[in-house]
């Protein structure tokens, strides 16, 4: 059997392409935005000396660390919308990533924290900085610069984990895809393309992470 | 039809995970064999073959494993062969475990000094020799611990075959659900089946890692 490979509908029909390109993007910084603030508190606490919120913020890591995120995502989308509120598809989506880039975050930053010695802190303090200061700019934004490739790197698992979000009906790219293809039947050349484009945003990810690098951290050019 | 209890929901479910722990437990096994060819080619001093199994890498690493299982499941049909989703399912999750894999076990060889390279070629070995009795002794000894862990996600990898109709557990907590009406109970019971079993899994990886630390 000779299969003819036919592009031309994805030509006719990039407007839908782009538009899940839209929402993936969309979900990605928004659950990245949101993660990494859930992260920063969630180190807080793990790093706290207060052991239920030690012990809370484990529980949350391991649980969304050995679980699938499909599991998750179902279980927001339709375990929690039986029992109250009930959440639109996006609305679940950005929840279950947030959630789960969150877990990812946390353990990532915490390392960070650890990683920043004991006598930075005291420099802080002998400087007259104020707690928050020294949370800030002794603390948090070494940390960050440490952990800066793990963190980039889980930003870029989550791109691509977004495409899960399909299988609850949130219109983002994958979804998209499935819609096309179910519409005109050209199976390989739908799905190909759609590796295509999410190679290219993880790798337009990844340079963009770069020159970020060189743009916030420059205090440790000096070091 | 009779009615399920909270009981028969969670032995069906314990009954479905079966395919789950046999999908991964292949993929695995074959995504290991490719990973270590991978390997071989990565860290092999003839460069076409190095980058080939870069690019490989970057592309399998730079694609949701959802967007595979779809490709490998919908695509292949169109070099006429007509594939089953166990099939896809395996061929799919094998890309994915040989790319990470081999990922892995580049970073430990690499971070084998180089002095042990040149001090195995001082004693008259060829490339093979330095490799294999040599090099690999100890980059086994790194790789342990992040490949068990990495087991971890291969379970978890086995939950998106569902998309293409592969029976394992979270596409029977589906169709269980579809079945009881109570997605809450259903989903929380898969969430801790899934947990029951790659939580072991990870703590074994974090014990290894310090029980094998130099």
């Amino acid at each position: 059997m000779t299969y003819r490979f036919q592009f031309q509908v994805i030509w006719d029909n990039w407007e839908l392409l782009i538009e899940g390109v839209g929402l993936t993007l969309q979900l990605s910084a928004l659950a990245i935005g949101l993660g990494l603030m859930v992260g920063i508190v969630g180190a807080l606490f793990r790093t706290s000396n207060n052991q239920y919120l030690q012990g809370l913020m484990a529980v949350y890591i391991e649980a969304i660390r050995n679980t699938p995120f499909l599991v998750q995502l179902l279980f927001i989308f339709f375990g929690i919308s039986s029992l109250g509120p009930r959440l639109g598809s996006t609305q679940a989506a950005l929840l279950a990533l947030t959630i789960n880039f969150g877990a990812y975050a946390t353990e990532i930053i915490r390392a960070g924290i650890q990683s920043i010695d004991q006598s930075q802190i005291e420099a802080g303090m002998s400087l007259g900085l104020n707690k928050r200061q020294i949370f800030r700019l002794v603390v948090l934004k070494p940390a960050i610069a440490n952990i800066y490739p793990a963190l980039t790197s889980q930003m870029v698992l989550l791109l691509l984990l977004s495409s899960v979000v399909s299988q609850i009906s949130a219109k983002e790219l994958t979804f998209m895809g499935n819609f096309l293809r179910s519409r005109t039947f050209r199976d390989f050349e739908v799905y190909f393309t759609l590796a295509l484009i999410y190679v290219l945003l993880a790798l337009g990810f990844k340079l963009l992470a770069q020159l970020f690098h060189h743009r916030l951290f420059t205090f440790t050019r000096h070091i | 039809m009779r009615d399920f209890s909270h009981l028969d929901i969670i032995f069906a479910l314990l009954w479905a995970a079966r395919w789950t722990l046999l999908l991964s437990t292949i993929a695995f096994i074959c995504g290991g064999i490719a990973g270590f060819i991978l390997l071989l080619m990565r860290i092999s001093p003839f460069r076409p073959l190095k980058y080939v199994s870069w690019g490989y890498l970057e592309i399998v690493q730079g694609t949701p494993l959802l967007i595979q299982f779809l490709l490998a499941f919908f695509g292949i049909s169109i070099l006429g062969i007509d594939i089953s989703p166990w099939m896809s399912a395996t061929l799919a999750l094998t890309t994915f475990t040989s790319a990470y894999l081999g990922d892995i076990w580049r970073g430990a060889v690499e971070s084998i000094p180089a002095g042990q390279w040149e001090a195995s070629k001082a004693l008259s070995m060829n490339y093979f020799q330095q490799l294999g009795l040599v090099i690999l002794p100890q980059a086994v000894r790194r790789s342990i611990a992040p490949t068990v862990g990495f087991l971890a996600q291969v379970i978890k990898g086995t939950s998106l075959a569902s998309a293409i109709g592969f029976v394992e557990l979270a596409r029977s907590a589906t169709n269980i659900t579809n079945v009881t009406f109570e997605p809450f109970f259903v989903y929380l019971v898969t969430a801790v089946v899934y947990f029951a079993i790659c939580f072991p899994i990870s703590v074994a990886s974090q014990k290894l890692e310090k029980f094998l630390a130099y």
